[in-house]
């Protein structure tokens, strides 16, 4: 019984190591299979993933026109007061006062990348980029305006 | 005759330290390749001045020596480590009647001095006053101790077919065939044990229990820098070389040709490929496997390092010294 357990130890150690020498041998043999991307010589070419985080980002279209509302959920949301909205009451054409943002700041020095802002958007007003060259000499540049000079809320979007 | 020694010997050096320079780059493009990555391709061309420019960081590091640790011991650590290693390339037949030092105990001369390293390496455990490099050079001891028996033990069964512990008439023996072939299974067993003996001898993983990167730092050499850091890198590289050549020397024919027992005219072949280029063809082969081992098994625990040892190799190899012997008497060997 001792005799039979050690041989079928022996047996179990060599065969296990040797399918692991198979595989690796088998990645030394077809460089191929190399997933190393060449970072700074590709930068051309690179495409990252579309799930990548790279950057909290709000869209806006031809008109100068993006989706947020000013509704501050986002900011609620995000667990370390990355986000601040200021907003302010903008006179419509029927003469009615509505919330408006006036300026939507994003500190990418101290995002996690969380996710957690997108999220909570309830009108899909951000979205996460996929810029990730974000080193600069002053920290201050990382303190970022999201929407753009005088641009205003979509046509159709509460 | 005394300044042809010293040329010899400064050759000799000169050319292990190039040695060393190749194969640490070879270490990192194997291991490179085995992980799916493509390793040091920025400095020179594919990356092979990588070992050139580290040597220069190393050279312009500072040489520090700790406050309270034994100043005498902790620099004379790496050079014990490093003279113990490059003396056993001595005996080394590099090619057919090129032999540094031939001496009629080579396979004795080899396994005590290369066991020697040893002391350089508890030296510099001991002497660096740091509770990591004491635990490394202490579990080094252990490992060596344990693993020289396999060892000696893989060694001696050539030497009982032999008849010889001349390195030189070892090879000469193996004219007609190589012992791996010639000596069948229980041959090929002490290769396999001899190989895994010396991994563990080498302090390389999956046996690295003396460096130990993940529980220990960097175990013995924790406190080293500089050129005396790059000294026990050297010696490493230098053991490597060593333990292949001498694997490559007993069991696979050092510079002695493929041949196959009587025919002639493959034979004749075999005899125009230089002896040099068939003993570096198998040392690089040998080092090859223990470069893919490190990058394929996982590390062993100390108690599993020393299960292996006592339970498994060491058995296995004192009964397969009996059938070598049983097979040497009975002549059953080609």
């Amino acid at each position: 019984m001792f005799i039979t357990n050690y041989i079928s130890t022996v047996y179990k150690t060599i065969r296990s190591l040797l399918k692991g020498m198979k595989l690796t041998g088998y990645y030394f043999l077809h460089p191929r299979e190399i997933e190393t991307e060449e970072y700074p010589d590709n930068r051309a070419t690179l495409t990252m993933a579309d799930r990548f985080r790279g950057e909290v980002i709000m869209p806006h279209n031809e008109a100068n026109e993006h989706r947020c509302t000013g509704c501050q959920a986002c900011e609620i949301a995000c667990p370390n007061g990355t986000i601040k909205i200021i907003t302010k009451q903008e006179i419509q054409l029927d003469g009615k006062k509505k919330k408006r943002i006036d300026t939507f700041v994003y500190r990418l020095d101290l995002c996690t990348f969380c996710n957690l802002c997108i999220v909570a958007c309830p009108s899909d007003a951000i979205i996460m980029g996929q810029n990730f060259e974000h080193s600069v000499y002053d920290k201050k540049q990382l303190k970022k305006v999201l929407n753009k000079p005088d641009s205003k809320l979509m046509e159709g979007v509460e | 005759m005394l300044t042809v020694n010293v040329i010899l010997g400064v050759s000799l050096i000169a050319f292990l330290v190039v040695l060393c320079f190749f194969l640490g780059y070879m270490e990192r493009k194997v291991a490179a390749f085995m992980q799916v990555r493509l390793g040091p391709n920025r400095v020179g061309p594919k990356g092979s001045l990588q070992i050139v420019a580290d040597t220069i960081k190393l050279l312009f590091k500072e040489g520090l020596t700790p406050d309270s640790s034994d100043r005498f011991l902790f620099n004379i650590a790496p050079f014990i480590v490093v003279v113990t290693s490059m003396l056993v390339v001595a005996p080394i037949a590099f090619a057919k009647d090129f032999q540094l030092y031939d001496i009629h105990i080579g396979v004795l001369y080899v396994s005590s001095i290369s066991s020697m390293g040893v002391i350089g390496i508890l030296v510099a455990g001991w002497s660096s006053n740091n509770k990591y490099s004491l635990m490394g050079a202490m579990r080094s001891g252990a490992q060596i101790v344990s693993y020289e028996l396999s060892v000696g033990l893989s060694l001696i069964s050539i030497v009982v077919l032999t008849g010889s512990l001349n390195l030189n008439e070892i090879v000469l023996s193996q004219q007609n065939g190589w012992w791996l072939f010639k000596g069948h299974i229980p041959v090929m067993i002490a290769f396999v044990i001899f190989i895994i003996a010396s991994t563990a001898e080498l302090n390389r993983a999956p046996f690295d229990l003396a460096e130990a990167e993940q529980e220990l730092t960097a175990g013995f050499h924790t406190e080293y820098s500089g050129m005396k850091f790059a000294m026990f890198l050297l010696s490493e590289y230098i053991n490597l070389f060593v333990v292949s050549a001498i694997a490559a020397t007993i069991f696979l024919g050092g510079w002695m040709p493929f041949h196959l027992g009587t025919w002639e005219a493959f034979n004749h072949v075999m005899d125009y490929i230089p002896s040099v280029l068939w003993f570096f063809g198998k040392t690089f082969f040998i080092i090859f496997i223990i470069m893919w081992f490190r990058w394929t098994f996982p590390r062993l625990r100390i108690d599993q390092l020393l299960n292996l040892e006592w339970k498994y190799l060491l058995p296995i190899s004192m009964i397969n010294l009996i059938l070598v012997t049983v097979m040497a008497i009975m002549n059953w060997h080609f």
